[in-house]
């Protein structure tokens, strides 16, 4: 059989990947990069870098930031919460995973943006278990009826109790690192159990320009040495907080994250770190960060080729939109997205689902875009060379009369070639009319009551949920948080 | 040249951004002896108000408008002195304390509503971004001023801005300051919410909605 081409999308030649790497470099070498963590700077410096503690200035050489490079993993394996079945981050595979922590939720009645509550986080996390092409969990809704506080900690212990999919999550407060780890070991069985295997994906955001927070360094190194791969997410806006032109935001993306690769190496060699992203085009009209604009896309695109170049696991904000409700906007902007971004081999793509510059998650619009996802990976499994010869001997005894439909050869390929959805209208304009003139939303809508009605929760076994909710319950106590919502 | 071509010129530098050209017009006023309130009132202001202008109907960007406002600042940077030597008082449309709060870095947003705001005739005291809540309130004592302005741009810490409102209730001075907020997580909805007098969407409405409860 003739080998089937994995369609790829790049954007940057060799030549300027390795000029802007170049640039990034020279970057943190002559000008540094703000590191606002005594631990970070303390690793820097015994590494021999220059520091300014005054400033929380680093200058980082290149030797020292390739060697970290070197000895950082290429490829992460994660695996969901039974310890079975493994997922690789890494080479060109894709998993997508709905864009994470929003605010607000669109609500299908109203069709107005509301708080999210922990009933709307529950039917979030369980959908999102349903759904075959969203292949991670992400901690996607802040809940509103629990106080600020414990907010981070709250979201993955409602994930860890519901979904068994390995889960992107990260933290608010560098306090909260310790209460999710133990949440993570509680369902793994241990800390090692958790290293070995790991069930979440932190997320760490530099801030732009050039600026490590104490909060994101912090969670770069106590992911490293817990084994919790980081997800690098640095977030230049072009000509807001990094330079206007797309070359010139990715010479500051891959400044900020090789950075944070160093991170993570100093503290653990060996540490699993991804090379991320959720930068954008910024909106010159109306400061805004449009998520579907195709520059944000093409950053994203051409970050993650340069992430791979450097031999690292790559992720993107995309499949995603802007839009406030599900429309045209919604499933234009999250299809090319989608569709970009598994062409370009991105590892974690997180957006199904998003509305409104990463603000607001619709339940619609994750099944909705579960099937946008089933087509982008029905895009890169190619065209395959299935069987041979690849027509003739089917045509062999050809008449006008011969039936394709009941071929066997029909009947053996006709489900691996093709992807039928269940949301899109695929039907007659009189069928359509007949069944109410469904908007695709309603269709969502009331796929998502099917499939929550018929697949039961995916509820943790009695004793890990016990080990989780005396976790969350003490750290609740410790921050003045005694009453929580009653769960289903 | 004679007075009403400096202005037209100054407003041209406003208006296409050129900051040492705005700059050398105010020395060039200040050499020529003229009646510096006039040089801001018919050169300077008429220039920025058509920068808004442009913005509003599409044909300015942000690049643009954040230009003339640095111009505007540059030029009156010049001035200042010697309004001050001759102890000339600008009219003040109002004193605006403003920063980015506590835990949130951000501030292109609240940048961009200072410098329109300090472009349009207001006092602005900017106290920068990760600003602890009770420095807005120490600092709008001080200075006596009409307005706190709070920006964020995080969920998590919008609720530094209702934090603040109920900051200056405990303390006995919830309406005293007029409290506005601002960022992309806020809304209409959020000011009504936490009791702040207003909200506004972008810089050239902050600088309206300003302007208007001043009774401008």
């Amino acid at each position: 059989m003739i080998k089937t081409v994995r369609p790829k999308l790049e954007l940057l030649s060799r030549r300027f990947i390795e000029k802007i790497i170049d640039e990034a470099f020279e970057i943190l070498d002559k000008q540094g990069i703000f590191v606002e963590n005594k631990e970070a700077l303390k690793l820097f410096s015994q590494a021999g870098m220059k520091v300014d503690k005054k400033t929380s200035r680093v200058h980082l050489k290149r030797r020292l930031v390739e060697k970290c490079l070197a000895t950082a993993p290429s490829v992460i394996k994660l695996y969901d919460r039974t310890g079975e079945q493994e997922f690789v981050v890494g080479g060109d595979e894709v998993h997508f995973d709905p864009g994470s922590a929003a605010v607000r939720i669109l609500d299908h009645k109203t069709g107005e943006e509301r708080k999210p509550e922990t009933k709307d986080l529950v039917d979030f996390i369980r959908l999102t278990e349903c759904l075959d092409n969203i292949h991670f969990q992400s901690t996607g809704l802040i809940s509103a009826d629990v106080p600020h506080a414990i907010a981070d900690i709250y979201r993955l212990y409602i994930g860890l109790i519901y979904s068994r999919k390995p889960v992107v999550t990260g933290t608010f407060r560098v306090q909260s690192f310790r209460p999710m780890k133990d949440l993570l070991a509680a369902v793994r069985g241990g800390e090692k159990e958790l290293a070995s295997k790991p069930l979440a994906i932190f997320d760490a955001c530099p801030s732009p320009p050039l600026k490590w927070s104490n909060l994101t360094a912090q969670s770069l190194i106590d992911s490293a040495r817990a084994g919790i791969p980081s997800e690098l997410i640095s977030m230049g806006l072009t000509g807001a907080t990094s330079l206007v032109t797309i070359s010139g935001t990715l010479v500051q993306h891959v400044a900020e994250n090789l950075c944070g690769v160093a991170i993570t190496q100093l503290a653990k060699k060996g540490a699993p770190v991804i090379f991320g992203g959720s930068p954008a085009s910024f909106d010159m009209k109306r400061g805004t960060p449009p998520m579907g604009a195709i520059e944000t896309m093409m950053i994203d695109v051409g970050y993650a080729q340069i992430g791979k170049y450097l031999n690292l696991p790559t992720h993107a904000y995309m499949a995603l939109s802007d839009a406030k409700t599900n429309d045209a906007q919604a499933g234009m902007e999250t299809g090319v997205g989608a569709v970009l971004g598994a062409l370009a081999g991105i590892n974690v793509i997180s957006g199904p689902g998003m509305l409104d510059f990463e603000s607001c998650q619709s339940l619609e619009k994750l099944v909705i875009d579960d099937e946008i996802c089933a087509m982008a990976y029905r895009l890169i499994s190619g065209i395959a060379h299935r069987d041979d010869p690849i027509a003739t001997d089917k045509f062999e005894g050809y008449t006008p009369e011969t039936q394709f439909l009941s071929m066997p050869h029909t009947k053996k390929w006709y489900r691996l070639e093709h992807f039928y959805p269940v949301i899109a209208d695929r039907d007659t304009y009189d069928a359509w009319a007949s069944m109410g003139k469904k908007p695709i939303a309603q269709r969502a809508h009331e796929h998502i009551e099917k499939l929550l009605a018929s697949n039961p929760p995916a509820v943790v076994d009695q004793h890990a949920r016990g080990e989780l909710t005396r976790i969350l319950t003490a750290y609740a106590k410790a921050n003045g948080v005694t009453s929580l919502p009653g769960l289903p | 040249m004679n007075k009403e071509e400096l202005f037209a010129r100054i407003q041209k530098a406003i208006i296409e951004g050129r900051k040492s050209e705005a700059e050398d017009l105010a020395r060039e006023a200040i050499k020529a002896r003229l009646d510096l309130t006039e040089v801001i009132e018919k050169g300077y202001v008429p220039g920025i108000q058509k920068v808004g202008d442009l913005w509003e109907k599409g044909e300015y960007f942000l690049p643009e408008l954040i230009t003339g406002g640095e111009c505007m600042k540059a030029a009156m940077a010049v001035l200042q002195p010697e309004l001050d030597k001759a102890q000339i008082k600008t009219k003040s449309k109002g004193k605006v304390v403003i920063g980015t709060v506590e835990g949130d870095i951000h501030d292109i947003g609240k940048n961009l509503v200072a410098s329109m705001l300090s472009a349009n005739g207001f006092e602005v005291i900017d106290l920068g971004a990760d600003v602890k809540l009770e420095k807005f309130i120490d600092k709008a004592v001080e200075t006596q001023s009409d307005f706190i302005c709070l920006s964020a741009l995080l969920t998590t810490t919008m609720l530094g801005q209702k934090k603040t409102i109920e900051l200056l209730k405990q303390k006995n001075l919830y309406g005293k300051f007029k409290v506005l907020v601002g960022g992309a997580p806020a809304n209409q909805k959020w000011a009504d919410e936490i009791g702040a007098d207003g909200y506004a969407e972008n810089a050239m409405l902050a600088v309206k909605l300003a302007s208007r409860l001043m009774g401008a």
